[in-house]
């Protein structure tokens, strides 16, 4: 590992103490959070999958329904009721914070028109009611899933982000600090030891020009 | 803050999400589907697409990711299971934790 590039005087060894100490610190804190994201990550995957499965069963059973019902109808009868909805789902957003971490947030609010169907009951069959209702209940859920899903998406780009910064600090930062206080210290030791060497040569060389 | 949602897809599917009050759009193929997901993003909070389509455009749907907002979610479409939400899943937890906690038992 390479050391930085500075000057072995006390100044800034003092000064790479002090961002050794950050660094560890820095460290440490990251990868408790790390570990905590890689908890509550877990958990939400698993919720996640369990959900997906669901719905998905669910979904294509609705679309089998739907498009059962579909073929009872001409198509022109099929363009008028479908292409007005009156039930016109809105949902509300929102954001909460998993781990510092901007996430949506998503509630369903159902405002419906004074008929539940875009249709008149005359038009249309009654599987094609029973769907258009089951349709109303998996979006419902698919929003829930959608909101979890996005969580899991956003938590994973986040801890693939913290496990960069937690390695750089492991394996490059610290190493490198390390390395270069050493070097320092190594070379002030030295400095100092050639001083004495010197003072004592220098007492000596007195010491024996005053015996002669 | 209410929000809309939209869903964004090719066939017969895109009708029944209609039915329930959704609003609908079409695409056909690939870029015209990257064209109107980036104008829905601006209008819509959530908004549905199918797993075809999402499967083309992996590379649009991942900037998405950054901001909580909108939120795109692949649905399976009718024409039977594309797979690729689930394929999503796996590869977020493979990121994330480095090694697949759910799938593992259903390969073997």
């Amino acid at each position: 590992m390479s050391r930085l590039n500075v000057n072995p005087t006390r100044m800034e060894l003092k000064k790479l103490k002090a961002r050794l100490k950050t660094a560890t610190r820095g460290h440490k804190l990251l990868k408790d959070k790390s570990d905590e994201m890689i908890r509550r990550f877990s958990a939400l995957i698993k919720l996640n999958k369990t959900m997906r499965d669901e719905i998905e069963q669910s979904l294509s059973e609705v679309l089998k329904e739907f498009s059962y019902a579909k073929g009872q109808l001409s198509k022109g009868a099929l363009e008028n009721a479908f292409m007005m909805p009156t039930a016109t789902l809105q949902i509300e957003r929102g954001v909460t914070s998993i781990m510092n971490i901007e996430v949506p947030k998503l509630t369903v609010k159902e405002s419906r028109g004074k008929e539940a169907y875009p249709y008149a009951f005359a038009q249309i069959t009654s599987e094609a009611d029973y769907s258009v209702k089951r349709i109303a209940e998996v979006i419902a859920k698919l929003v829930e899933l959608a909101q979890i899903e996005k969580q899991v998406a956003m938590l994973a780009d986040e801890i693939e982000r913290n496990k960069r910064r937690v390695n750089a600090l492991e394996y490059v930062m610290i190493p490198q600090l390390e390395e270069t206080i050493h070097y320092i210290t190594a070379k002030l030791d030295e400095n100092e030891r050639a001083s004495i060497t010197r003072l004592m040569k220098v007492k000596s060389m007195i010491a024996q020009r005053q015996g002669e | 803050m209410t929000d809309k949602m939209a869903i964004l897809g090719e066939g017969d599917s895109v009708l029944a999400f209609k039915a329930g009050g959704i609003d609908a759009y079409y695409a056909s193929d690939r870029e015209e589907a990257k064209d109107i997901l980036r104008k829905l993003a601006k209008e819509y909070a959530v908004i549905f697409i199918t797993e075809t389509l999402a499967e083309q455009m992996d590379d649009l749907l991942k900037k998405f990711n950054q901001s909580p907002y909108p939120v795109i979610l692949p649905v399976p479409s009718g024409s039977g299971e594309g797979g690729y939400a689930r394929a999503k899943m796996k590869e977020r937890m493979e990121k994330a934790l480095g090694v697949d906690i759910l799938f593992n038992r259903e390969d073997k």
